[in-house]
């Protein structure tokens, strides 16, 4: 058996040519599919920025309000207790150079306090640890259903895709708002209808944020199954499917080597536009009233909570949505970024100047080289 | 004459809106065209690539200039460059002179006039050249509204005047008709109409053959020579097949890597070709007869269908289980929506015996596809019997294709779908071993090496992704794919009709390598008549979901007798501009002849 040594058309002119699409797969010499998109994705500008704020705002939050039983590094971990000494009427004590007066300083009190001392930055921080958690965990939950409904009504089609999408169709038309307070009034009402020992009741109002994640996820999968089942659709009638079932692929070895991995870049995408709706969503239904209530704490209920504050106190109101608004802006980037990196069309358009300036720099090499 | 009248009476009233290069008027014999040094570069990761470079010719009025290599060539990117439709990140650099007019580097309003107005493209995909939501009618009058001042109705029946030249069928209802209407042969008909609405000085055809049929493809170049004669533009052809340019050209340059390796007249060029580059190009285009002789035919084998009955099956040796047996074999393709059952095979009897190949030859929708795919338990079988080597599948479930997969094999036409491309090309070959045998680790790639070896791949290569190969280089791993279990049947659907011809040529050549190594019997599906020569023991002849002859190759070139393979034959081009024209006289009588019947 023999080896035939690469053939090398530069050398041998009678040879074969260099092939179709050679120039443009340079750009992806030796670099796997994923690779391919990672660097895509590291070349957007946006979703850089998308990503590095969203980890500012995370470690931000957790080194100061500690993640579980680890307490933070913030004084007043404590967020719910009152403190008489109110300094300054409540300000804010973060200065920023630029903005009023004096240099950096952090202060005793950097996002101010409420009307009862209690200290705005432990709160935010804490109500966007609840968002983020909500924001994960819902993802997840849609997620899965949303894959599995669409894969499964995309690859067999027929009867089970009718029964998957009419099902799909009728969640689709509850209106979420309104199912998600039901749902959210529902589990704080049915332990005291059912008579509930004190112990559920406080394990369900502890992981209340938990539980109201889990509900928004089971409300929101239906727009990631339609598109999961429109790729899959598309996915099975190319030929690499035929081939893997002419090679004996059983259909679960189909849909999750083959399928699966062809439509991961439209389920991220759409799994991070997902996300930043639930942030928004869950602080709607918190400033209604119906998601997360105190002594629990989100970005949605600190603003309705203060709402009557807005013209004493207008810190309480603009801290909690500016983060509210720089992590759904983040991770829409990020989404932005992803999609941009999946779409095998776009292609890295250099400007015009860094097009000359290499062009001037391959000549000088020329002629360099001549002389 | 007559019809060069009829071609400008309704442009004379007509007002341009942009300006033409020089007096617009051409005589047969100017140079309209003078490229020196042309070069093109693409901006990859930081470097510059070149595509092109060096490029210098001539074009005259009327004259036809082929330029003929390689997909990667850089024929395509040099043509595109003189009407400025180079990607963002490619540049063009020389110099190309229309009439004495500097092409590179004109840009915005300037070079609108020029495109279609001075230079006109015809692409090679029709379907993707053409707006599925325009009427083909629209598209073409759009292109004379751009640069005339033409009433609406003046333009229309410009626009039917055009259709006609190029001979559409009834062109005052094919007008309004949208581009998934006609067919494939039609749809580039109308792109040759948009091109010459505003009689531009010069054509450029991009492989204008290349997506269609043989058949087609032989009408549409006939037509293409046929308005040479008519219009007095020049015309730039850029294909990869040396046999579509046999008759067409005047002069050929032959480009390589981006650089052009000869320049010559059509008959220096196809008499004493120079270059050893240009050689193997010619060597590459499959030329029908060369593999049968004339023998002469004592028994009459071939078995023709009387239009009615269907084509028995043929005799064979009954202690012999065949590897393909199908009897009265009708497939269907099931009701989808609003649409009907269509029934894309009827009644098709067909043996293979363990170890032949047997060629099966139709245009495309003549359900040659289908049968390949029946023959893999693809698509369900709606009426007959089909046996593949001794096994019935005709109603297999899917348990008990199990075992039956690991005696088929299938090539697809698509190399580049038929990969997954996620997986490493060492991963997608493994998997039949993966499955069937249980094979893991260190001894699947064993394996693997082994079939990388026998495609003539480097063993590094399992490692790809398939976005990285070349089109060769995939179908080479699809052929090691389905190789892998040893089948006993192999169904090639059109393996090579993706691919270049000169790569094609190489890929065939390994294929008909491995069929005698491995003593495959194969279904090879192909519209080529002059491929299928060159692998198959026996051919059969499709069309409308029929076979109309089935008989030994030689027979079947030498003396078909269905007038559809005559048909089919005269179509297949040859590199050889003398043999070339008696093939296309000896097509037109067949096709008068059919006419009269």
């Amino acid at each position: 058996m023999t080896t035939n040594p690469p053939l090398d058309p530069a050398s041998d002119l009678s040879g074969p040519g260099r092939g179709d699409n050679a120039i443009e797969a340079k750009e992806v010499e030796g670099l796997s599919q994923g690779q391919i998109v990672w660097r895509r994705f590291l070349r957007h500008r946006g979703a850089m920025f998308g990503l590095i704020l969203l980890a500012l705002v995370a470690i931000i939050s957790f080194t100061a309000m500690g993640i579980g039983p680890i307490p933070g590094l913030w004084k007043y971990q404590d967020y719910n207790r009152s403190n008489p000494e109110i300094l300054n009427g409540g300000a804010p004590t973060l200065s920023i150079p630029g903005f009023g007066s004096g240099g950096f300083a952090i202060g005793e009190h950097p996002f101010g306090q409420d009307d009862i001392g209690r200290d705005n930055f432990a709160l935010v921080m804490k109500g966007v640890q609840t968002s983020l958690l909500v924001m994960i965990v819902m993802s997840i939950v849609a997620l899965v259903i949303g894959v599995t409904v669409g894969a499964l009504a995309g690859y067999y089609r027929k009867r089970v895709d009718q029964a998957l999408m009419r099902f799909t169709d009728l969640v689709i038309t509850l209106p979420v708002i309104v199912l998600g307070a039901v749902l959210g009034k529902l589990l704080s009402t049915i332990p005291i209808k059912l008579d509930w020992s004190q112990e559920v009741r406080e394990g369900i109002s502890a992981s209340m944020p938990l539980l109201l994640a889990v509900m928004l996820g089971l409300i929101l999968w239906p727009s990631l199954a339609r598109l999961v089942r429109g790729e899959f659709l598309t996915l099975r009638e190319r030929e690499f499917v035929d081939s893997a079932r002419v090679a004996g692929a059983s259909d679960w070895r189909i849909i999750t080597k083959h399928i699966l991995p062809n439509a991961v870049g439209v389920i991220i995408v759409n799994t991070t536009l997902l996300m930043s709706t639930a942030v928004v969503l869950e602080t709607a239904l918190s400033f209604l009233g119906f998601g997360i209530n105190p002594p629990l704490i989100s970005l949605g209920n600190l603003i309705s909570t203060y709402q009557g504050a807005f013209s004493t106190r207008p810190w309480l109101f603009w801290w909690p949505g500016l983060f509210i608004i720089l992590i759904a802006l983040s991770v829409n980037f990020i989404g932005d970024g992803l999609r941009d990196a999946f779409d095998p069309r776009t292609k890295r358009i250099p400007s015009e100047r860094e097009m000359a300036r290499t062009l001037i720099k391959a000549n000088r090499a020329a002629t360099g080289g001549a002389a | 004459m007559s019809k060069q009248n009829v071609v400008e009476t309704n442009l004379e009233g007509a007002v341009r809106l942009s300006r033409r290069i020089g007096d617009g008027t051409v005589k047969k014999g100017d140079v309209i065209l003078e490229v020196k040094d042309l070069g093109v570069k693409f901006w990859v990761n930081g470097e510059w690539f070149d595509a092109a470079e060096n490029v210098d010719y001539d074009l005259r009025a009327g004259e036809v200039l082929a330029i003929v290599g390689e997909s990667g060539s850089g024929k395509t990117q040099s043509s595109m460059s003189l009407i400025g439709l180079l990607p963002p990140n490619g540049r063009a650099s020389g110099s190309a002179k229309l009439k004495g007019v500097e092409l590179i580097g004109l840009t915005g309003s300037r070079m609108r006039e020029v495109r279609g107005n001075e230079i006109a493209v015809i692409f090679q995909e029709p379907m993707t050249a053409l707006n599925p939501v325009y009427t083909v009618g629209f598209q073409i009058v759009e292109t004379l509204r751009t640069h005339f001042v033409m009433a609406p109705a003046a333009a229309k029946a410009r626009a039917i005047e055009l259709m006609r030249l190029v001979e559409i069928p009834e062109p005052e209802s094919s007008f309004d008709k949208y581009p998934h209407q006609l067919s494939g042969g039609q749809r580039q008909r109308i792109m040759i109409a948009q091109s010459l609405a505003c009689d531009p000085k010069l054509l450029i055809a991009d492989e204008p053959t290349t997506a269609l049929d043989v058949t087609v493809q032989a009408e549409i170049l006939k037509l293409m020579r046929g308005l040479r004669e008519r219009v007095d533009a020049a015309i730039i052809l850029i294909t990869h097949d040396m046999g579509v340019v046999a008759d067409m050209a005047d002069r050929i340059v032959v480009m390589k890597d981006g650089r052009v390796v000869e320049h010559g007249t059509s008959d220096e060029i196809f008499t004493a070709p120079k270059h050893p580059y240009t050689q193997s190009l010619l060597a590459a285009v499959p030329h029908l007869g060369s593999q049968t002789g004339d023998d002469h035919i004592v028994v009459r084998e071939s078995l023709v269908s009387d239009g009615k009955n269907p084509v028995p099956l043929a005799d064979g040796d009954p202690d012999v289980t065949p590897a393909l047996l199908m009897e009265g074999v009708s497939i269907d393709y099931p009701k989808q929506g609003r649409r009907p059952v269509f029934r894309a095979a009827h009644d098709i009897n067909l043996r293979i015996d363990p170890g032949r190949v047997l060629g099966l030859v139709g245009e495309s929708g003549s359900g040659k596809t289908t049968i390949g795919r029946a023959a893999v338990a693809l698509l369900p079988v709606a009426d007959g019997r089909l046996q593949v080597a001794g096994r019935d599948i005709t109603h297999a479930s899917n348990a008990d294709l199990y075992p039956f997969r690991r005696d088929v094999g299938i090539v697809f036409q698509d190399p580049g779908s038929s990969l997954n491309p996620r997986l490493p090309v060492g991963e997608s070959i493994g998997e039949p071993l993966y499955l069937h045998e249980k094979l893991r680790g260190s001894e699947l790639s064993k394996r693997v090496e082994a079939l990388l070896d026998s495609v003539e791949l480097p063993r590094a290569m399992r490692n790809r992704y398939p976005h990285e190969l070349s089109g060769g280089q995939r179908q080479r791993i699809g052929i090691a794919r389905s190789l892998a279990l040893e089948p006993k049947l192999l169904i090639a659907d059109e393996p090579t009709s993706a691919l270049d011809v000169s790569v094609q040529a190489r890929v065939l050549q390994l294929f008909a390598d491995l069929q005698e190594r491995y003593g495959f019997a194969c279904l090879f599906i192909s519209h080529d008549l002059a491929v299928v020569e060159m692998l198959s023991s026996r051919i059969a002849v499709m069309k409308d979901g029929r076979l109309v002859e089935v008989g030994p190759t030689a027979e079947i070139v030498n003396s078909p007798q269905h007038p559809y393979t005559q048909r089919l034959l005269s179509a297949v081009p040859v590199p050889d501009p003398a043999e070339q024209k008696k093939r296309r006289e000896l097509r037109d009588a067949i096709i008068e002849q059919l006419h009269l019947v």
